[in-house]
């Protein structure tokens, strides 16, 4: 069979698949995404959950299966890889930014308030409403806020 | 004969995840405060996660078309190998705590070691899961500080949770014939080398929380050969229903 699609238009669809719990960015910008190969007459995407226990991870890649099938791509394989783990280290500068937009505070070990830029933050609880994410409170402009958890 | 035990070896390690993420998940809506009551389902899932990529790998080890939901579902106490500390009741919340203190610990050091495994599969669930374990640690200490070093009355409630419970730690560091081989073929943990290192997390944790350690007695085990305490039945006529009443229903 020719390969009539590119690799790179593959990754383009991929990137319009918006993270299920976080909409501002795309599963692309997390890293979740490892590889898109063509190989054997079939695209072989490999995926690596975020957390062990992340509901949403599923939810992807029945979305990642859809939306290929939805433009009629029909020679893929979508698999799980575990190493090296997934780590918020991989996420670029550009996404880091639409974390903030979206009023999450970007993964650092000096969390900042997403709202007036204050360090004065303090911990409400480490563990928020995804695996992802930590409580915070600022205690300048007083606004709670999501972490984005460094791992 | 190796694929055989290292099938059993995995299926332990997916039940000790197993059964700790079920009691954890029974907090769900009873937390005592909102943030609590998300971050004790956040550990639950982890866990869950955890067992699921354990018991997933141990189906494909058993062949047959076996599956990590058969393997959740369609098996009685008798053939599960958790650690018996792992099915112990909620309780109260420094009952559960204690509980989680004393598992987050030794799961951190085993994970460490675990990460060495010949098997490149296990070897990249401990990386996968070491991260989580982390920081359920620095959680579960935080809490024991905190009850320990508080009120005459959280600190006696978290004092007795440590008597309690204490009969069940001495299990997590055996070894038997399996893990034996395991540790042998450089595919499992040596639980007896992690000992020291879990005492003194434990012993720097109990002293700051000005709580104390109790001597050793009566000391229990026999879940790896899965004699188990009253309670995992219980656990399991929940957690199986569906499957029971049900049997072969698909979500």
């Amino acid at each position: 069979m020719v390969k009539e699609i590119s690799t790179d238009a593959i990754w383009e669809l991929l990137k319009a698949i918006p993270d299920p719990e976080i909409p501002a960015v795309s599963i692309v910008d997390l890293g979740i995404v490892r590889n898109v190969e063509f190989d054997d007459d079939q695209f072989k995407i490999t995926i690596t959950p975020t957390y062990n226990g992340c509901p949403a991870f599923s939810f992807m890649k029945e979305e990642i299966i859809r939306r290929l099938e939805l433009v009629g791509i029909a020679n893929f394989k979508v698999s799980t890889s575990l190493a090296p783990p997934w780590t918020t280290d991989w996420m670029s500068d550009e996404v880091k930014s639409k974390l903030k937009e979206a009023g999450i505070a970007p993964p650092s070990s000096k969390v900042k308030c997403p709202q007036c830029d204050s360090n004065k933050a303090e911990v409400i609880s480490e563990f928020g409403s995804t695996a992802c994410k930590a409580m915070y409170k600022c205690l300048e402009c007083l606004e709670p806020f999501h972490h984005f958890k460094q791992i | 004969m190796t694929k055989e035990l290292l099938y059993k070896y995995v299926l332990a390690l997916g039940d000790d995840a197993l059964i700790i993420g079920q009691r954890l998940s029974q907090w769900a809506y009873k937390g005592p405060f909102l943030e609590e009551d998300i971050a004790l389902s956040n550990i639950s899932l982890d866990m869950f996660g955890r067992a699921n990529l354990f018991l997933e790998y141990a189906a494909t080890l058993k062949g047959d078309g076996a599956t990590a939901d058969e393997l959740a579902f369609k098996r009685n106490e008798r053939e599960f190998c958790n650690h018996i500390l792992c099915e112990q009741p909620n309780g109260n919340f420094a009952d559960t705590m204690v509980r989680q203190f004393f598992l987050d610990a030794f799961n951190k050091l085993f994970l460490q070691k675990l990460i060495e495994s010949k098997d490149e599969q296990l070897s990249a669930i401990a990386q996968k899961s070491i991260k989580e374990t982390t920081y359920h640690l620095r959680h579960s200490s935080k809490w024991i500080i905190r009850l320990g070093d508080g009120t005459a009355e959280s600190h006696a409630k978290v004092q007795s949770a440590i008597n309690n419970l204490w009969m069940f730690t001495d299990e997590l560091f055996e070894s038997n014939k399996i893990d034996h081989e395991m540790v042998k073929q450089k595919i499992g943990v040596d639980c007896s080398l992690i000992k020291v290192e879990w005492d003194k997390i434990i012993d720097e944790v109990l002293s700051e929380a000005t709580l104390s350690r109790p001597e050793n007695s009566n000391m229990l085990s026999g879940g790896r050969a899965g004699i188990h305490t009253e309670h995992l039945g219980h656990l399991l006529s929940d957690m199986q229903y569906l499957q029971r009443a049900y049997p072969d229903a698909k979500w």
